[in-house]
């Protein structure tokens, strides 16, 4: 794997090289270069920003395409509870979930079951005492790359637990292992994603060692194949197992509600997430215990990767959670693994803003940026290809753009330059000009 | 301060409301630049978080100055606002004289003198009634 691995691509035919992906990204991570928009690959947090203010479609994730799952023997599905609000009320959870098979899927197992066991396991952490709080979710793990790359400070809040697709990879893995009497390894588990980010954390996970996800698969792709073999094949078999705080996951303030406590805060939007996190690291949030922070507007509802409008979507996934509380499904199955659920690995700072390993120079180099920057007009108009006037400034000291790469920077040297030339003009060698002596004098007497 | 200092100064505008902080999260980003730990960043940027807020609730807003050096961050808030009449007790958890209006916006809740002392290494107060507070915190840059 790639040192700084991340899904979000771009598909350089379809990039006009526009200015709007640099502006909108959180971590100042692009740069339009030779007309193409460019990702700092350390930067990119995967919050699918980008993806969703291209107007030209140029940006997307690298996830697996469907026949992906014909590399296994055996395979399994674990949709997140955000695909329940991809369609029409008409289809059923249960109809959903059986539409899985008829494609090639050997079994299902819902993401939403496994969030509540994360939110039993939450719930048993925040009555812990010593733990550093306010506790923040790592449900999303846009937000967990932010907290890495600009709140570091923050890294102890962060809850360590395994996340609800992780879980429900592990348990669907090892039941299936363990009744079909099949070998690990043969087994494809694939996650049906909202989400960027979740494709890049099956990659690179943070938690452990390797995830338990063979497959991303992302709802995109596979809506339409699924549309069909619902059209077409009748439900068969009970497949529901979340009840309502489960698949409550897939909305803003669905993780905190299941925790019993009214001192949560839930925030939507990467970039009010940056402001909620500026006052948690500023010490001013009072009297909360857990933050549930969604990098898209809409929590997951809202992924790059999904099909339906976050709104319309709400409504619908309402409507499965209101089925779901009136069936009441038992909680009581023996899944319960959550002595397995604390991370076996760590996340660590990733100092990606640093000027500079040496502090001095990084101080001289902070010095020439902001003296670069006290320079530029100061307008953030991006014509040079970065965000702000003071991301150029930034990439000036880091070698990678020039002054001139501003177009009122260079139109100045032009002017200067234009008004050398014509003193350097006027300044011809004794030999060449041809007017002579007299002229000179001719203008003198005038 | 030895060697190389770097010095940052800001103006700290009362009038606009969405402004309060600026100050303090500008000089975050740019310790967060120089590679300074993250333990470090918090400690000099919450000091200078609640001295900036309090030149802005209770002064009128004023001026910050930053020096960076190589061991150390020198933050200096400054204001020529009503100063503070007894400063033991404005030391005090939970004292606070901000009006409703402040409180109303999340601000007041006494804490802001006790984490400048508690995050800084070392805070000194100059403060004279009726001609204005000058803060003046270190935190010391020692690596990891
Ligand atoms: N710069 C200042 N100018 C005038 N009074 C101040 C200043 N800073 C603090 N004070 C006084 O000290 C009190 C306590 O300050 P602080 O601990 O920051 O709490 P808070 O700002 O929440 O009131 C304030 O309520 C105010 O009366
Ligand atoms: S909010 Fe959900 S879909 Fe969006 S980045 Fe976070 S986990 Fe992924
Ligand atoms: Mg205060």
């Amino acid at each position: 794997m790639e040192k700084y691995y991340h899904s979000v691509t771009l598909n350089e035919e379809k990039c006009r090289g526009c200015t709007n992906c640099i502006k909108r990204c959180p971590t100042e991570a692009i740069r339009v270069r030779k007309s193409k928009a460019r990702i700092i690959d350390e930067r990119c947090i995967d919050c699918g920003e980008c993806i969703r203010i291209c107007p030209y479609h140029a940006k997307n994730a690298i996830t697996d395409p469907v026949e992906a799952i014909y590399k296994f023997r055996y395979t399994i599905a674990i949709p997140a509870p955000s695909l329940y609000g991809q369609y029409k009320t008409v289809f059923s959870r249960n109809r959903i979930l059986n539409a899985f098979k008829p494609m090639g899927f050997d079994r299902v197992y819902e993401v939403a079951r496994a969030a509540e066991i994360v939110s039993e396991a939450t719930r048993k952490l925040l009555k812990k005492e010593n733990i550093k709080k306010p506790l923040i979710s790592s449900a999303c793990p846009a937000v967990v790359r932010l907290i890495q790359v600009r709140f570091p400070s923050l890294i102890d809040n962060v809850v360590k637990l395994e996340s609800p697709m992780e879980v429900a990879a592990k348990i669907a893995k090892n039941k299936a292992a363990h009744e079909e009497n099949i070998p690990l390894e043969e087994i494809g588990v694939f996650f049906i994603s909202p989400c960027a980010a979740k494709a890049t954390s099956v990659k690179v996970p943070y938690g452990a060692a390797k995830s338990n996800v063979d497959g991303v698969i992302s709802i995109k792709d596979i809506y339409l194949k699924l549309l069909n073999s619902m059209e077409r094949n009748p439900v068969r078999e009970d497949l529901e197992q979340a009840c309502q705080e489960g698949i409550r996951w897939a909305n803003p303030s669905g993780e905190s509600s299941a925790l019993g406590t009214e001192k949560f805060l839930a925030v939507d939007g990467i970039h009010n997430v940056i402001t909620i996190l500026e006052e948690i690291e500023n010490d001013r949030l009072e009297d909360i215990d857990f933050v549930e922070a969604l990098a898209c507007t809409g929590g997951c509802l809202g992924g790059p990767l999904t099909v339906e409008n976050a709104y319309v979507a709400k409504n619908r996934l309402g409507r499965h959670i209101e089925e779901a509380r009136l069936k009441g499904i038992s909680k009581s199955r023996n899944e319960k693994i959550e002595d397995d659920l604390v991370w076996t690995g760590s996340i660590e700072h990733k100092p990606v803003m640093k000027l500079d390993t040496d502090l001095v120079k990084a101080m001289k180099k902070l010095e020439a940026l902001e003296l670069i920057n006290d320079g530029l007009p100061g307008l953030d108009c991006g014509a040079c290809g970065a965000p702000s006037c003071r991301a150029l400034a930034e990439d000036i000291v880091r070698g990678n753009a020039n002054e001139t790469d501003c177009i009122f920077k260079l139109r100045e040297k032009v002017r200067d330059l234009a008004a050398q030339m014509v003193e350097l003009e006027a300044k011809m060698p004794p030999v060449m000009d041809k007017s002579g002596d007299s002229q000179e004098q001719v203008k003198k007497q005038r | 301060m030895s060697g190389k200092v770097i010095k940052l100064h800001f103006t700290i505008d009362a009038h606009d409301f969405s402004l309060a902080g600026e100050a303090s999260s500008s000089t975050k980003k740019m310790l967060n630049q120089l590679g300074i730990s993250p333990l470090i960043i918090k400690k000099a940027a919450i000091a200078m978080y609640e001295a900036e807020i309090n030149a802005f609730i209770h002064a009128n807003g004023g001026e910050a100055d930053v020096e960076i050096g190589v061991d150390r961050i020198v933050i200096t808030v400054r204001d020529e606002g009503p100063g503070i009449a007894d400063l033991d007790l404005a030391m005090q958890e939970g004292y606070s004289t901000a009006p409703d209006k402040v409180r109303e916006l999340g601000f007041g809740a006494g804490m802001g003198l006790p984490n400048m002392k508690r995050y800084s290494d070392r805070l000194e107060i100059k403060t004279e009634v009726g001609r204005g507070t000058t803060v003046t915190m270190t935190v010391y840059v020692r690596e990891g």
